[in-house]
This record gives C-alpha cells, sequence and structure tokens, in this order.
C-alpha cells in the first residue's frame, strides 16, 4: 500500500470527537484574535490625532462660531468680525479652477485610456501626467506667477490664481478619471466593438455611464486641496485684505484680487498683532467644516451611485 | 471544381499570417467561405480558431502586437484596406465564448446596434428586439422584463442574449465562437435548429470543441491545428472513415487533443 499523501490534516485516532482540538488549532486562533488587534490598534492610532486636531479646533473657536461670524467682513485691522470675503473668494477659486481643470483632464484622461494606442509617446505622456501629480504646490505657484500673472498678463488676480490650482490639479483629476475608466471590464468594449460600435459610441453607452462615480468623486476630492493650498494663491492673487460688503454674493471680477480662506489663516496666525485668539481657530473651522462637507457629499453622491451600480 | 462559373465566395481568405510579437499564431492558411454555408472550424487549444475570427472582423486591429498578413476578402473586398471597419463588423457578426450582458436593459442590450447603426424608429427597434431574443430562444424567458438589467440574467441566459445581440444588427456572415459553452443542451439544440433556419440568410462560421456539433450543423469542416491548415473539406469527407488526412481521423475520433 502507498504511503498517504500529506494533506496538512492532523492525525485522527479512533474514539477521538472528530473536531478534537489540537495545539495548532488554538494557536492558529490565538495568532488569529492577535493578527485582528493589531490592525485595529493601528486603525485607532490613525483615527486619534484626527479627532484629537477637530475637538481641539471647535473648542477654541466656540467663543467666535456663529453664522454672523461667516458673513460678517474682517474688522478692525481683522482682530474681530467674520471671514465673509475670504471665505467667498475661496469658493471662486475652488469652482473656477476645477470647471476649468475638471473639463480637460476628463476628456485627457478619456483619450489616455480609450484611445490611446500603447506607443512611447503615449507613455511619456502618461508618466508626465504621474510625476505633474507629484510636483511640491510651490513650483506651481512659481510657475503661475511666471505663465499667468506675468507672461499671459493677468496680474494678480483670481483668473491667474484659479488657473494655478487648476494646473495644479489636473493631473490628479486625470489619473483618477483613468483609474475609474479602467474599472469598466474590457469585455463590455470587446461586446460593443464586435457589434460595429465606434469607439466614441461605446465610450458614451457603456464606459462613462458606468464609471461616472469614480470620475465626479475624483473630481470632488480634488476640491480639499485646492482649497486648502496655500502657496500657488499667494503669489498669484491672494491677499491680505480686500474690501467687501458683508454677505455680497459676487464680490469679485476675475482680473481682481481676492481673500481665501488658506491665506487668510495664515495672514491672521502670522501678520495680524492682536486677534483675539478664537478668530483664527474659528477661520480654520470654517474651512475644514466647508471641506468635510463637500467630501462627505462625495461619499454620498458615491454610495448612491453605487447602489445603482449594474454588474 | 468549375472555378469559372462558380460564383464569387462569400469569404477568400489567401495565406493568412497573424503572429503576436515574435510569435507566430497562424501559418499562412488559405480557405473559402462559400455564401449561405455553414463552415465548421474545429480543433485543439492554441490552434489560432479565435485569432482567425478576430482577423475577420478586424478586432484584431485592439490588440497591439498583432500583425496580420495575407488578404481577407469579403465579397471581394479586402478587409485590411476597408476605411468603415464598422459597417464591416456590423456584417461580419460575432459570438464571443464567455457571455457579456451589457450593464444596461436588456431591451437596450439588443437594441444597442442597430442605434449604433443609426436607426431610432421606436417600432422598428421593437420589432428588432423580439425577433432576435426570439431567434436567440430567450423571448419566453424576458419578454415580461425586457427593462430589467440585461447583466441580472444567468450565465446561460446572457450567453443567449449574447447571441441576439450579434443578430440584431443583420449581419450576412455570423460567427460563432464557442456559443454553447455556457447553455445547456437543450438550449443548444434550439439554437442550433434557428442556425439551420438562418442558413438561408447568413453564412456561418462556427468554430466548436464539440466535433459532434461540426459534424451535426457543418456543410463543410475546416482543421486546424496549432496555426496549420490541416484539412477542410465536406462533412462526408472530413467525419469520414477516411478523411484526406490520417492526423483529422485522429483529432475527430478522440485518438489525441
Amino acid at each position: 500500500m502507498d504511503e498517504p499523501i500529506p494533506s496538512g490534516a492532523p492525525a485522527r485516532h479512533d474514539g477521538e470527537p472528530p473536531f478534537a482540538q489540537t495545539s495548532f488549532g488554538r494557536r492558529k486562533v490565538r495568532q488569529e484574535a492577535a493578527a485582528r488587534a493589531v490592525f485595529l490598534v493601528m486603525t485607532l492610532l490613525m483615527v486619534a490625532p484626527l479627532v484629537a486636531i477637530v475637538t481641539h479646533l471647535v473648542v477654541e473657536a466656540w467663543p467666535a462660531l456663529s453664522l454672523e461670524f461667516l458673513l460678517d467682513i474682517p474688522r478692525e485691522r481683522m482682530t474681530t468680525g467674520g471671514v465673509w470675503p475670504a471665505f467667498v473668494g475661496t469658493i471662486y477659486l475652488v469652482v473656477i479652477s476645477l470647471a476649468v481643470a475638471a473639463p480637460i483632464g476628463v476628456l485627457a484622461a478619456v483619450y489616455l485610456n480609450e484611445y490611446a494606442k500603447d506607443s512611447w509617446f503615449n507613455r511619456v505622456i502618461s508618466l508626465a501626467v504621474i510625476n505633474l501629480a507629484g510636483v511640491p504646490s510651490i513650483v506651481h505657484a512659481l510657475f503661475g506667477l511666471g505663465a499667468f500673472v506675468y507672461a499671459a498678463r493677468f496680474g494678480f488676480s483670481v483668473a491667474a490664481a484659479s488657473l494655478t490650482l487648476a494646473i495644479m490639479t489636473l493631473p490628479v483629476i486625470i489619473a483618477s478619471t483613468r483609474e475609474a475608466l479602467s474599472a469598466v471590464p474590457m469585455s463590455f468594449r470587446e461586446a460593443c466593438w464586435n457589434v460595429g460600435a465606434t469607439r466614441w459610441q461605446t465610450i458614451r453607452g457603456v464606459v462613462l455611464p458606468n464609471s461616472t462615480s469614480g470620475i465626479l468623486t475624483g473630481i470632488i476630492l480634488q476640491v480639499s486641496r485646492a482649497a486648502g493650498e496655500t502657496a500657488p494663491i499667494m503669489f498669484t492673487g491672494a491677499v491680505l485684505y480686500k474690501a467687501v460688503e458683508r454677505g455680497a454674493l459676487l464680490p469679485y471680477y476675475l482680473d481682481d484680487q481676492c481673500m481665501a480662506l488658506s491665506m487668510h489663516l495664515y495672514v491672521l496666525t502670522t501678520q495680524v498683532p492682536n486677534v483675539a485668539p478664537a478668530i483664527p481657530y474659528a477661520t480654520a473651522v470654517v474651512l475644514l467644516g466647508s471641506v468635510l462637507l463637500v467630501n462627505a457629499s462625495a461619499i454620498g453622491l458615491r454610495i448612491w451611485l453605487r447602489n445603482r451600480k449594474r454588474w | 471544381m468549375t472555378a469559372a462559373a462558380a460564383p464569387r465566395a462569400k469569404i477568400e481568405v489567401e495565406d493568412l499570417r497573424l503572429s503576436y510579437g515574435h510569435r507566430e499564431a497562424i501559418h499562412g492558411i488559405s480557405f473559402d467561405v462559400k455564401a449561405n454555408e455553414i463552415l465548421g472550424v474545429i480543433g485543439p487549444a492554441q490552434s489560432g480558431k479565435t485569432s482567425l475570427l478576430r482577423c475577420l472582423n478586424r478586432t484584431i486591429d485592439f490588440v497591439a502586437a498583432a500583425h496580420v498578413s495575407g488578404t481577407i476578402r469579403v465579397d471581394g473586398e479586402d478587409v485590411r484596406g476597408m476605411r468603415d471597419v464598422f459597417e464591416l463588423r456590423r456584417r461580419v457578426g460575432m459570438v464571443a465564448p464567455l457571455p457579456v450582458g451589457l450593464p444596461m436593459s436588456i431591451y437596450d442590450n439588443v437594441a444597442f446596434a442597430p442605434r449604433c447603426a443609426g436607426l431610432r424608429a421606436t417600432g422598428d427597434l421593437d420589432a428588432i428586439v423580439e425577433r432576435c431574443l426570439r431567434q436567440a430562444a430567450l423571448w419566453d424567458e424576458v419578454k415580461d422584463r425586457l427593462r430589467s438589467l440585461g447583466t441580472k440574467l444567468s450565465g446561460g441566459q446572457q450567453q443567449r442574449l449574447t447571441i441576439a445581440r450579434a443578430l440584431s444588427h443583420q449581419p450576412d456572415i455570423l460567427c460563432l465562437d464557442e456559443f454553447s459553452i455556457a447553455i445547456d443542451p437543450v438550449t443548444t439544440m434550439r439554437i442550433e435548429d434557428v442556425l439551420k433556419e438562418l442558413k438561408r440568410d447568413v453564412t456561418i462560421i462556427l468554430v466548436t470543441n464539440l466535433t459532434q456539433q461540426a459534424r451535426r450543423l457543418a456543410d463543410r469542416t475546416m482543421f486546424l491545428m496549432a496555426g496549420d491548415l490541416v484539412e477542410i473539406g465536406r462533412n462526408e469527407v472530413v467525419f469520414s472513415d477516411r478523411p484526406a488526412r490520417q492526423q483529422t481521423y485522429d483529432y475527430i475520433n478522440g485518438l489525441f487533443g
């Protein structure tokens, strides 16, 4: 008779209950519990600073927080009052920059993912996009200063600052859109091509409808990045102070300079003497709050679209 | 063969070679497909059956490293010179071996191709959808839920949906690549009956691993092996005790492969 092939199963003895615990089995269970505990602790460690930051901010900002703080303009040499001009300025910059970057980024990503053949040229472009996403924001700032403020003669303005932010967000939008597009299975495209659909008909009929959620999420996540950056706008169009009416909805023109929350926070903490201590904290809460609100809506959108996912 | 009097073949393949990078997958094969016949294509794995079909409707273009030489003519026109490959693909229907339900409703799955070809009238689309689903033996199962998702159907149903989609653009050549792989034998028989009927209007190329299916359905059968054409001939010869090549006999009778 042949030797039995080792199967990893513990040797069984007659009369033993079928699920008798072996020492190896007990060790496996212990290891499983330990691994789980380690991962859990790391996750909690990661959440802890976030909770600490938010709690600290809100506690310190509490005396200043009110709707009035959001709507009012900075008063008495910015030592009191609100953040309205900066809040509106940030919205301006983010909306305009994404209005420029999102269409270009999405369409370029569609080209790279759906049309481009695997050639030397296209590989260089893809590599460039990936590397651009890693360029520090201060470098984008200098580029914006040279290209938009001086060369294009936009001056220090909303337009120059928005375009600089657009350049900064563009590569990330391209990368996230490509990710979303390649999540659509290749077999869907082949099925369309087989019945005589053009690439464009395939993209419109199958690829885009099934990648919308990923594309939108990628774009919305860039909102927080554009809203949070200080360097690119400081060099190109954001200013210390700009006189704006309280609660005005359209205070800036494209060629105006503007205030912005990130810049305002920097100014309050480093340039302005005798600021009420709660004011910078409240500014930070407004910035963080609006970014979190936008991100939450992205998550909501993603959940809603995922429930409609069709395969 | 009385070449002068015979009508032109539907598809003429001459010295077709295909290589993926440095590996040649098809080593120069030549054959004809006559109008309104069913040509069975049999052969073991890696014999070039699927690659051959991809050359026919030029979806081989999507494989970056693929290089094709030789000529393939459909109705006398060289497919590699065609500008409008979409019209070629509309005329050469293709059923892939794995079922693909597109992520849209059952109705839209079937109406997709006619819409891509420019058809918009609802009445016409309705008629096409019903006819194709009936031909693919799927109509009775889905007629009450045409608006539900094609991707939610079972594997076998999706395969029949794929067949319905391939019929929807009214091809005059239909290539089936292992269409019965995911379908139960009863439904397979029903679709085989449909194919026999379709033969009146359509030229069919049937790639199959089931030699018996080729024997049942085809008028002629081609035996490919490792990228070479071993034998092509009428079924009475290929499946007889004495085909032209001993290899053919051995393969069909399971002596190797």
